[in-house]
């Protein structure tokens, strides 16, 4: 249980960080170390370079204009405790109530989060809900990634080797809406074995809105759209919901493993995301 | 073979050595700085027995590079008593209500605790519960240990 032989960098500027991983050919990026620490000392990973990207305190503010701007190394004790995330996106602290321990949150980041992109991260499910666009850098420039596009597949963000993920933009929804978020795991703090996020926005009891998210079913965390697209424009009445939502919730492919079987994940995921609907209808 | 030469000041000592890139700082504590409290359970960040107080706040010690706790402050169970041997309200409290068995968790639930409880010693029950959620203990049943940090924040909330 112990870390291979590496490299190790720490820059002390974004410019540096991006030129030694244009140049160092097998080179991972140490954020918090929540999850490329443990790696390492499994030896699930066996980089030449580490980059330690800690130095870089212009990737650890949280701004806000028309949207919010979340750098990338903004630890989640600090997501959890800021005024300005309390204000705009509260949503992302009861999230955070779900994501590993205090202790792992006084280091791990929400660019950690989003890059290590485990299929039942909470931090990536938020920035689904509100269509976050996530900002990448590299040698050659910068770039702008739309959240629904980042999973390409199990673990794997749409990130390349050279590039640095820098900032997290996010625009709160306007106007009168409630938020929930529902997750089950063994433990507090462990991984989801499901988990459902949910923004809607109701009028004269029609939902004119909704944004669903789900994380720990299947490889990657998603936006439910086949699940808002029944639900969006409908009378809110739970019972109808909890009829029309079977549809889509049977489509979904469900990991099942030696663990915890796709049949119970199915029914766990069911009642979290009624859940989640009713606490946000009962916020907005 | 990378070699760092890394400073930090450990339960108010200053301590220095030379570290490669992938020692983490638990094995730096235990083997260079020679103080074997912080015990290494798991390595990967789940068990919680590795836990140490950085900087104010609480981390687990296998998943920090010792070369990233260079300038740091540092505090190890070790350091959680005072100069002259007088107990931590929480260690009294561990040893009144039988809060450990074997030990082995123990150094990681009184830092945890430590760092929790000096934020705020006004915490329910369920609080606690929560913080020590990232802390296994095989032994008691978690009953003591609870009972022990209830104990010791009700007399930290005094001070």
């Amino acid at each position: 249980m112990k870390a291979s032989a590496f490299t190790y960098h720490k820059p002390n500027s974004l410019e540096d960080a991006l030129g030694l991983l244009q140049n160092e050919e097998d080179a991972k990026v140490l954020a918090g170390g929540q999850s490329l620490m443990p790696m390492l000392n499994m030896r699930f990973v066996q980089p030449e370079t580490v980059i330690d990207v800690n130095g870089l305190d212009e990737l650890a503010r949280i701004s806000v204009t028309d949207k919010l701007e979340i750098g990338a190394l903004t630890r989640q004790k600090t997501l959890a405790k800021d005024p300005t995330i309390k204000q705009h996106l509260p949503i992302m602290q009861e999230a955070l109530t779900w994501v590993g321990h205090f202790q792992t949150q006084s280091r791990g980041t929400i660019g950690g989060s989003l890059c290590h992109l485990d299929p039942a991260a909470e931090l990536p499910m938020v920035a689904l809900l509100y269509d976050a666009e996530l900002q990448v850098a590299s040698a050659s420039g910068i770039r702008s990634i739309p959240m629904q596009e980042w999973a390409l597949a199990y673990m794997m963000p749409s990130i390349g080797p050279d590039e640095l993920l820098t900032k997290i933009m996010i625009k709160p929804w306007q106007g009168s809406h409630g938020y929930g978020f529902q997750e089950f795991a063994r433990r507090h703090g462990d991984f989801a074995i499901a988990a459902a996020g949910c923004l809607i926005k109701i009028d004269n009891n029609i939902i004119e809105d909704i944004a669903i998210s789900i994380g720990g079913v299947e490889d990657v965390p998603r936006r439910f759209t086949e699940c808002e697209d029944v639900l969006r424009g409908m009378r809110y009445d739970i019972d109808d919901i909890k009829t029309h939502v079977r549809e889509p919730l049977s489509q979904i492919n469900y990991l099942d493993d030696s663990l915890v079987t796709g049949a119970y994940r199915r029914r766990l995921l069911k009642g979290l995301l009624i859940r989640a609907i009713e606490q946000a209808a009962n916020r907005s | 073979m990378q070699e760092h030469e890394v400073q930090m000041q450990v339960n108010g000592k200053v301590v220095s050595g030379k570290v490669e890139s992938r020692t983490h700082l638990g094995d730096f504590l235990r083997q260079s700085a020679g103080l074997t409290g912080t015990h290494l359970g798991c390595e990967h960040g789940v068990c919680g027995a590795c836990t140490v107080i950085v900087d104010g706040d609480a981390v687990r010690s296998c998943l920090m590079l010792a070369v990233q706790a260079d300038n740091c402050e540092v505090t190890t169970i070790e350091g959680i008593a005072e100069a002259d041997g007088t107990l931590h309200p929480l260690q009294e409290a561990f040893r009144n209500n039988h809060a450990l068995q074997c030990g082995f968790c123990t150094a990681g639930m009184i830092t945890s605790l430590h760092a929790f409880l000096s934020e705020n010693p006004n915490r329910s029950e369920t609080e606690i519960r929560e913080a020590i959620s990232g802390n296994i203990c095989r032994c008691t049943g978690y009953q003591g240990i609870v009972s022990a940090a209830m104990e010791a924040a009700e007399k930290l909330a005094k001070r």
